[in-house]
């Protein structure tokens, strides 16, 4: 029997590790409660306390379409990257290791497999703020917004493989740092107000997330109003930029983590 | 899959795993242990090969550097001709790795969904895939069980899945570390009937086995590795390493309980060896002695603590005679500090 090329098994294995999730939700439906209720609660809460402290009116837009994006955020942190610590406690990391594939496969899968409910989270969070607080959007704003958004959610997840390799050698370490980063994180790239508020010097920054320009630049091209830290074309290029870094950065992290987690017993040892 | 340039009976005669003064050291802030210490080991192919000793003695970490999850300290290893260390993304097309007690996979998959989804991670089709995944759970008995979802899996049906999910594959050579700890007698006997209609129905297939049970080691595997403290101290065929004890005298003491005798027996001259085991309670001691007239020592001992003879039997050697010969105790026996 030949033996099957590269690319053949990087599909089959993007295929086959995004199926466990997909069937999961629709076996199991609790996610419905927690992927979507809950973040649509949270979001809602957060709009109420602009109105409490009598903000603008367009900080409801800018909360509904942060609310939105949030959820690619921890898609890519909690179900991607972070997701390689539970696979190393049930023994499946072990068995990803030694066959022929690649960890860029599994986490791509990984990824596909959590984008099914991580869209309908955010398409919820959209459509029900949307309507429930009749936020106002550019039309002419929503072909380049979605463009926006796909490049955004490349550049996450090329950074999300770039995270898992620091899962791959660091384990629970990284799953702390990380954790105890997500707080940071939702206000440095300004998921509930515009990143511009921040200065410059902490905005750029904080434009190492790729959700920080991406989500800078939706807002630009769909609320009007929304204050200028950089022109949305400048912001979609360096997203852009941030795309093949990601990625080639991903692929020199995993290959040397690998090394250094045989090395070190890192990929057996359960709870390193 | 077996390269076309290379003629089967080649392929037979090169060695499947060879190891060359393989050594690992674990480090830690605090310590540094030695797993393996110097591990010189040649498997033929078509070989079932055995690696027992006791908890500890190094046989994961054998099997962890044989299928690339370890790199080694020092020393090589070959698996399949291959470096473990330098050639690893070839030989993992090349290898499968079950574990006893493994707990992999996702629970909202069904069995047979679970296993397709690995062989996938080997590029097969999923037509192959399937075919031969049925084949299998027919042939283990899993059959009912392939609708099922993994988390109402019992143990024993969980490890004939990993077996499939290992055999699905079709490696060249199969690694089964402690494969059937836990499972009850009839479950053990199904996955070790296949792993040996496996390996004989290609001459090419090669095994190693890590195990900790005597009668697993002693009626499946055609060679065995005796390891203790990262350091082999005998191999051989079983029937060769029983011979190691065949000029013991082996008796079998049952006593009643009291306070411990084992340490003042193994200090008795002609006394090889000596284990202990608790068993409906009371005492079962399995002796090894140069020769009947040490009998009489060891009564005279059993009569001073006052301990009261149950029963008294010789017997043949077993594996497990030859093991505490070589390694000093039991296999269940913790080391002494």
């Amino acid at each position: 029997m030949s033996r099957p090329s590269a690319l053949r098994i990087f599909v089959k294995t993007v295929i086959a590790r995004a199926y466990p999730r997909t069937v999961g939700h629709a076996r199991n439906w609790s996610w419905v409660v927690i992927e979507i209720v809950l973040p649509l609660i949270g979001t809602v809460a957060m709009v109420y306390v602009y109105r409490a402290l009598r903000a603008p009116a367009e900080y409801t837009g800018f909360v509904v379409l942060g609310g939105t994006l949030l959820a690619f955020w921890q898609n890519i942190v909690f179900d991607m990257a972070g997701n390689f610590i539970w696979e190393r406690g049930g023994s499946n990391l072990e068995l990803f290791t030694v066959a022929p594939t690649t960890f860029t496969a599994i986490l791509l899968g990984m990824a596909l497999g959590g984008i099914f409910y991580t869209a309908q989270r955010a398409a919820a969070v959209l459509l029900v703020t949307s309507l429930l607080f009749q936020v106002h959007y550019r039309p002419a704003g929503i072909a380049p917004a979605v463009g926006l958004l796909a490049l955004t959610l490349l550049a996450l997840y090329a950074l999300g493989m770039l995270l898992a390799s620091l899962f791959l050698f660091f384990g629970r370490s990284a799953w702390h740092a990380l954790d105890g980063m997500q707080e940071p994180v939702y206000f440095l790239s300004g998921f509930y107000f515009p990143v511009h508020s921040l200065g410059a010097y902490v905005a750029g920054a904080a434009s190492i997330i790729p959700l920080t320009l991406g989500l800078d630049a939706i807002r630009q091209v769909l609320l009007p109003g929304t204050p200028v830290f950089l022109a949305p074309a400048w912001e979609a290029g360096l997203i852009a930029l941030q795309i093949p870094a990601y990625l080639l950065s991903a692929q020199w992290a995993l290959r040397m983590m690998e090394r250094l987690a045989r090395r070190d017993a890192r990929l057996s040892m359960r709870w390193v | 899959m077996v390269a076309s340039a290379i003629s089967m009976p080649d392929l037979i005669q090169s060695a499947a795993v060879q190891t060359i003064a393989l050594r690992r050291v674990y480090q830690s802030r605090r310590e540094s242990v030695v797993a393996l210490d110097g591990i010189d080991l040649s498997v033929a192919r078509g070989e079932i090969f055995g690696v027992l000793g006791p908890n500890g003695a190094g046989k994961t970490t054998l099997i962890k550097i044989l299928v690339t999850l370890l790199l080694p300290t020092s020393g090589q290893a070959f698996v399949d001709d291959l470096d473990v260390a330098r050639d690893f993304q070839e030989l993992r097309h090349r290898i499968a790795m079950v574990s006893g007690g493994e707990n992999s996979g996702y629970g909202l998959m069904k069995t047979r969904e679970h296993i397709w989804m690995f062989s996938q991670f080997y590029g097969l089709s999923s037509r192959v895939a399937r075919a031969r995944i049925d084949e299998l759970m027919e042939r283990l008995g899993l059959t009912e069980a392939a609708d099922r979802y993994v988390s109402a899996l019992s143990s024993g049906m969980r490890q004939k899945m990993n077996l499939i999910r290992g055999l699905v594959t079709d490696p060249r050579i199969l690694f089964l570390d402690e494969p059937t700890v836990a499972l009850d007698v009839g479950a053990a006997r199904d996955v070790r009937r296949e792993v040996r209609r496996w390996v004989q129905e290609d001459p090419t297939r090669t095994v190693i086995l890590t195990t900790h049970y005597m009668n697993e080691a002693d009626e499946l595997c055609d060679r065995l590795a005796i390891v203790n403290h990262g350091r082999i101290v005998a191999q051989g065929t079983p029937p060769s390493l029983k011979q190691q004890v065949q000029q013991d005298v082996i008796v079998d003491l049952q006593l009643t309980l009291g306070r411990d005798l084992l340490t003042e027996l193994r200090r008795v001259d002609g006394v090889t060896a000596a284990t202990v085991t608790q068993q409906d309670g009371a005492d079962r001691f399995s002796l090894l002695l140069a020769d009947d007239g040490v009998l009489t020592s060891v009564l005279g001992i059993v009569a001073g603590s006052g301990r009261e003879v149950l029963g008294l039997q010789k017997r043949d050697p077993s594996l497990e005679d030859a093991f505490v010969k070589l390694v000093g105790r039991g296999m269940a026996e913790e080391e002494a500090p």
